[in-house]
């Protein structure tokens, strides 16, 4: 009885922190940390990696690349979920910042999208000999690239704000789920070229497949990316209330 | 935004919705038949509605008898030929609907409320392109609707010659937005 | 909801715009193929399985924006609306009547004109299955495309930049079964989960469709 008070009276306070005025409040305060601490771990991670990490020894030095091409999926793939989890919420409980959040994320999504694919095609040119092979873990992002060309797209297209965010947060609802769909389809249609993942922090047995020298730096761009993410997705979201704030301001203004 | 609205309709009634231009009578109207969420508020119905609107959904390539069939399957299938007969469309009845002129289609529209069999009708603009003998036309078939326990809710902007109860938007404090409305009741 | 299937496909059969079209449309991606890979017959008869589910895929795109579009133009869609069918049956009588005056013919022609290509009885009856399994699923799945894009003007460009990515598991599948005699592989599993993929979309489809309605008609 006192935890489900406990935990529901956390839940209204969470929700609290998604009211507009709120969010823009300690959205304010949080922007300046979150940005210094993805540079450091970004520009940390990243000069280590490529600098002070030994080569591999069948790879060469083409396998820094793995300090921006990992990340970058990482924050590509959860960036989707986040947008599904801001689309239900617009739904359910009809918050404008959740929705604003799935949108702002979605042009941040598709360019890690890209960059995952781009550095992916530039380390597969020295190891497998050609730019891009269609492998299920390829072609799955490329799927993924997209499912975020459609959401932008339907985003731009519908004028009124609210139709917008409806239908949009439809499709990422039912684009999730046929994006799961795919990423099966596309396991079921060809096994791959690709390498295992070698990054999984759960099981603890990374040491035997990725040694530590690599592991340490990557683990740093890693949180970089994603602090960089948070950053870029604060500074989109406001931008975004901003942006709508300005229009029913000049809505009443019309009225008047 | 329209404010502060509580009105009723009950069976052998009609309200005539009045106002300017781009006011809301549409939204209002649109809200009544389900079609938008009032912002707040209730809308209650104990009757299935007929709604109308400027455009009448007819088929041109379907002749005018098969345009009133589907509706009368679509609302549980009663016979189409009266209706015509009350509108002055049989001798039309079996040409494509797309060759009916603007007055003959909009009759065609009318006549499909006939067939619905639904006790409350929500009209929007059903005068539109129907001539003077025409609107007499319709405001007797609105009558005997009435008089046969049926109500209806409309919007007009020429007079109706008929004793009905009306709301003027322009009497509320109506300000236009986003065509939703703050409060709203109607009980049939 | 019959009588609106039934209504659907009179329609299309008068307007002549339906199944005619599309067909047409199919067997010509057919014929500008060869120019395209070149005369070579063992080349053509290996490629053609896939080329003729890709031709029956974007063949089926051709109509969608009609399914809603013009109901929504002409008011009918609201007097739907508030009619005592639900929006989702609406949907799913307008899906049936785009499958059985689209999916279907394309399901039939495809084994003809896989004779263009030389391909054996075979492969042509798998062909067959697999498109008479999976265009249930085109038609599900363009509808909800169909619906999302109501309020756009011109949206068929951007229909289909929304529904091509969500074929893409139909696809997979559908061609998997054409290919497999050729490949030598067993058909029943792609079969099978084609079969699944048409009846997700089946289980999940109309209420998505019907909340997309919804917020177009306000």
């Amino acid at each position: 009885m006192a935890l489900t008070w406990k935990l529901s009276s956390y839940w209204d306070k969470f929700w609290h922190l998604a009211n507009p005025k709120v969010f823009m409040g300690w959205s304010s305060r949080l922007l300046p940390i979150i940005i210094v601490m993805a540079a450091f771990c970004l520009s940390t991670g990243l000069i280590w990696g490529f600098f002070f990490t030994p080569d591999d020894a069948r790879q060469g030095s083409t396998v820094k690349i793995i300090y921006l091409h990992v990340p970058a999926a990482l924050v590509a793939i959860n960036g989707y979920l986040l947008m599904f989890i801001g689309s239900l919420f617009w739904l359910i409980r009809r918050q404008h910042v959740s929705v604003l959040i799935a949108k702002a994320t979605a042009p941040i999504g598709m360019a890690m999208t890209a960059i995952a694919l781009l550095t992916g095609a530039i380390w597969g040119q020295p190891m497998w000999g050609t730019y891009w092979v269609w492998d299920p873990r390829l072609t799955s992002f490329f799927v993924l690239f997209l499912f975020y060309i459609g959401y932008i797209v339907l985003w731009s297209a519908i004028e009124d704000h609210d139709t917008a965010a409806d239908l949009t947060s439809i499709l990422a609802l039912v684009g999730c789920g046929f994006a799961l769909l795919s990423r099966y389809a596309v396991l079921f249609w060809s096994q791959g070229l690709h390498q295992g993942t070698t990054v999984t922090i759960s099981d603890g047995v990374q040491q035997e497949r990725i040694s530590d020298v690599f592991f340490q730096p990557l683990l740093l761009s890693m949180a970089g990316f994603c602090l960089l993410f948070l950053a870029l997705l604060l500074i989109g979201t406001r931008t975004e209330l901003r942006a709508r704030r300005l229009k029913m301001l000049e809505l009443r203004e019309q009225m008047l | 935004m329209l404010h502060g609205m509580s009105f009723s309709v009950s069976h052998g009634e009609a309200l005539l919705v009045r106002g300017e231009n781009g006011i809301g009578k549409t939204s209002l109207l649109r809200c009544i038949s389900g079609l938008q969420a009032p912002k707040s508020g209730s809308i209650e119905l104990s009757q299935t509605l007929a709604y109308a609107a400027h455009v009448d959904g007819i088929k041109g390539s379907l002749s005018v008898m098969e345009n009133l069939q589907f509706w009368s399957h679509i609302y549980g299938g009663s016979n189409p030929k009266p209706a015509l007969e009350t509108y002055n469309l049989s001798d039309f009845a079996q040409r494509p609907a797309g060759n009916l002129s603007a007055g003959q289609k909009r009759r065609l529209g009318l006549a499909r409320l006939l067939v619905t069999g639904a006790k409350l009708w929500v009209l929007d603009e059903p005068t539109v392109s129907l001539d003077a003998k025409n609107v007499l036309l319709f405001l007797r078939v609105l009558k005997d609707h009435l008089d046969g326990g049926g109500a209806a809710v409309l919007s007009s902007h020429i007079d109706l010659n008929i004793k009905m109860k009306a709301i003027d938007l322009i009497n509320f404090k109506a300000l236009k937005s986003d065509g939703n409305f703050e409060f709203m009741e109607l009980l049939e | 909801m019959i009588k609106l299937f039934w209504r659907d496909v009179t329609l299309a059969v008068r307007s002549g715009g339906g199944f005619g079209l599309a067909l047409i449309f199919f067997l010509i991606v057919v014929v500008l193929v060869p120019f395209a890979i070149g005369s070579d017959q063992i080349m053509l008869s290996k490629v053609a399985p896939g080329v003729l589910w890709l031709g029956a895929l974007l063949a089926c795109l051709l109509s969608l924006d009609r399914v809603f579009g013009l109901d929504f133009e002409d008011g009918t869609l609201d007097l739907l609306a508030t009619s005592p069918i639900p929006l989702e049956g609406v949907y799913l009588a307008k899906v049936a009547a785009h499958w059985l005056t689209t999916g279907l013919p394309l399901t039939l022609a495809a084994p003809i004109y896989g004779l263009l290509f030389n391909l054996d009885f075979e492969v042509r009856q798998l062909l067959f299955l697999s498109l008479l399994f999976g265009t249930p699923a085109l038609s599900l799945i363009g509808s909800f495309g169909s619906s999302l894009v109501l309020g756009v003007k011109r949206g068929g460009l951007l229909l289909s930049l929304l529904v091509l990515p969500l074929y893409i598991p139909t696809l997979i599948f559908g061609a998997q079964v054409a290919r497999s005699a050729a490949i030598g592989q067993n058909f029943e599993v792609p079969l099978v989960l084609i079969s699944i993929v048409s009846l997700i979309t089946l289980a999940i489809l109309p209420f998505a469709a019907a909340a997309a309605l919804r917020i177009n008609l306000r």
